[in-house]
């Protein structure tokens, strides 16, 4: 089970953000990116989701084999933090096991619509979303945002038993897990403007 | 060497460069000639009197309208399948000139209308579907300045072009169930039985062909300008890049 | 998938989910029309048919741009995307949820409203029938708008710029199976038509939905 990344050319709009970006991630390892604002981590996430199209390059993974999640984590306000919850495990058609209740601290707030959670429970309910999909690979944005210290570690003790059980991660963050984790630095791989090339087929309007 | 490569921005920018002022020489010259001959040297007709010449302007400008929809379908599907950037931009050029096309003919359908069938509108099947068509171009054209990312832009109104002309078809039908009209049959077809009579057929066909002329002529002007407004585009993303 | 009709529906019927406001639309409209053309029965009746449809048509219109838009803005799209059900089934469901919080009850209103209207007796059957057979080609054709316009800030009144003229061919056989009841003629003919309508837009159009919210999620 491991994502394969080759020379990958990503981008936002049509234009090249991030190129030769390669990389392995096997299972029970995880790999942080790190970045500047605007470097492209977002892009790069999604491209591997397969969200959007990749603009060079190859990316080898198993299919439906990863879940994706961002700043909007498709919690339904109108919805008890159960409800939520079974519905993402049975649109991936897995029943919702009782222990991600407690993994994430949310055993207390079952039947509280999503609305009444604050924030940082709504994150925690977010990121137990990752959990009902059973996917191993995970493509993680900033998946620490409005987490306090206790949730943080939470979420790293969940990272930790899913790599135990082969699962693996790619995680865009700046706070530091205390994870063994891979770091990539994406800055080197900054896409270079692309030289004129009045000759190339289509894309000529350079 | 295919014709594809007439795809190729830089190619089809030289191309038609030196093709724009023969087409556009050529639709002055036919449209001269034509509307002058038709106006002018032309007998009236002894049913409708001088009306009927309003034909110069209202058939090829029909006709245009509808096959300038069918030219931004098959850009729509060459976009789609082989994702050459001319034939979106193409198809977004001739939106616009596609809407005015129809404009004039219902306007000069309306001016013609009123000493005929004694009304300036009337709920014809025809008449009908040209504004049901109007409509088409309206949503098609409002959905291009609508997105910003013009990959997006092209995607979006080609799945639009290609779901609308289904339905445009199918409205074309629709109307003609509904309500059967006044219009006269088709003016022009190919068994010669039912057509006019060659005193005005032919200056018909010149102004037809100016009027084919002036489209190309004004459709490789916007692409060109479209062109353009894309290689500015990217240049100043390369500028932010560098 | 089934998963996610029944989410649909839980949501529509929770509290703002709008379930019930194309409903009272429809018979705001309605109850407008007197006002406009005067209280006589007859002039009404003969307005009956089209007004009960277009209303509805524009009660339907109405609630369309909630389909994929509150998904879009939650992210509920994306990961829906990346989810084993293809777009294509979400497309449909998400069509077959909106008629049944929409069409279905706009259908079994009609006919109440249809008394308000004078509504010559005969054509009540017609009337509820034509809308049972109609709407979910209204429902179906206006999911294909919605995932056309969903990454569209303040896309609603484009949206109706775009669904309107598809709307057409369905308000006419619709309208005129009703119109034909009212003057006692066979409806039949038109019937069929609208029945291909749904039948077709049912099956073709959730592929060009999906693809248009696959173009919009990029």
């Amino acid at each position: 089970m491991t994502l394969n990344v080759q020379d990958l050319k990503v981008g936002r709009a049509g234009i090249a953000l991030l190129d030769g970006v390669s990389f392995d991630v096997c299972a029970g390892d995880v790999l942080v990116l790190r970045g500047p604002n605007g470097i492209g981590k977002t892009s790069l996430l999604r491209s591997l989701a397969g969200l959007q199209p990749v603009l060079g390059g190859r990316v080898d993974v198993a299919p439906d084999s990863m879940a994706y999640g961002a700043h909007a984590d498709g919690v339904k306000g109108t919805l008890t933090v159960v409800e939520n919850l079974t519905f993402w495990a049975r649109v991936h058609g897995h029943p919702v096991r009782a222990d991600v209740f407690d993994a994430f601290d949310l055993a207390h707030l079952k039947d509280r619509t999503a609305a009444q959670l604050s924030a940082g429970q709504q994150r925690r309910l977010g990121l137990a979303r990752l959990a009902v999909t059973g996917r191993l690979g995970l493509l993680l944005d900033e998946p620490t945002v409005s987490l306090d210290a206790a949730s943080v570690a939470l979420f790293a003790a969940f990272i930790q038993r899913h790599l135990a059980t082969g699962g693996f991660a790619v995680i865009a963050t700046h706070i530091d897990l205390e994870l063994k984790a891979e770091v990539l630095d994406l800055t080197p791989y900054k896409a270079q403007a692309a030289a004129a090339d009045p000759a190339g087929f289509d894309e000529a309007f350079l | 060497m295919s014709l594809w490569e007439y795809a190729n921005p830089v190619k089809f920018m030289a191309l038609s460069g030196q093709v724009l002022p023969w087409v556009g020489g050529l639709a002055a010259l036919c449209l001269g000639v034509g509307l002058v001959w038709g106006f002018f040297f032309t007998p009236d007709d002894f049913r409708q009197g001088s009306t009927v010449k309003i034909i110069y302007l209202h058939v090829p400008s029909a006709l245009m309208a509808i096959n300038t929809w069918f030219m931004m379908l098959v850009c729509a599907l060459i976009w789609l399948i082989r994702r050459h950037h001319v034939s979106a931009l193409a198809a977004r050029a001739a939106a616009p000139v596609g809407i005015v096309m129809t404009l004039i003919a219902l306007f000069t359908g309306a001016v013609w209308g009123q000493p005929m069938w004694g009304t300036w509108w009337a709920w014809d099947p025809r008449l009908t579907s040209f504004l049901i068509l109007f409509l088409f171009y309206l949503g098609y054209i409002a959905l291009w300045s609508a997105i910003e990312d013009p990959d997006t832009a092209a995607d979006l109104t080609s799945v639009l072009c290609i779901v609308g002309s289904v339905f445009a078809i199918l409205s074309r039908y629709a109307v003609n169930f509904w309500n059967q009209g006044l219009h006269q049959g088709a003016s022009l077809s190919l068994d010669k039985e039912e057509n006019v009579a060659d005193v005005f057929y032919i200056p018909l066909l010149v102004c037809i062909a100016g009027f084919v002329c002036l489209f190309l002529a004004l459709v490789l002007l916007r692409t060109r300008t479209e062109i353009r407004v894309r290689r500015i585009r990217a240049l100043e993303a390369r500028s932010r890049m560098a | 998938m089934i998963a996610l009709f029944r989410r649909d529906l839980q949501l529509a019927m929770r509290a703002g989910g709008g379930f019930g406001l194309a409903l009272a639309f429809f018979l705001i409209v309605v109850t407008l029309v007197p006002f406009a053309l005067g209280p006589d029965r007859e002039t009404l009746a003969a307005v009956a048919a089209g007004v009960l449809w277009l209303g509805a048509l524009l009660a339907c219109l109405l609630s369309l741009d909630r389909i994929f838009a509150l998904d879009f803005e939650d992210g509920a799209l994306e990961l829906l995307a990346t989810a084993p059900i293809p777009l294509e089934g979400v497309a449909a469901v998400k069509a077959l949820a909106h008629w049944l919080t929409t069409g279905l009850p706009l259908t079994l209103a009609a006919p109440v409203l249809g008394v308000l209207l004078s509504l010559p007796a005969g054509a009540y059957g017609w009337l509820t029938l034509s809308l049972a057979i109609g709407t979910p080609a209204l429902s179906v054709i206006g999911t294909f708008g919605a995932g056309l316009t969903v990454g569209i800030k303040r896309g609603g009144l484009l949206m109706s710029l775009i669904v309107l003229p598809l709307y057409v061919p369905t308000l006419i056989f619709g309208a005129d199976i009703v119109r034909r009841a009212t003057d006692g003629l066979d409806p039949t003919a038109p019937l069929i038509l609208l029945a291909v309508i749904t039948l077709a837009s049912a099956a073709l159009l959730p592929f060009a939905s999906a693809a248009a919210i696959r173009i919009n999620l990029r």
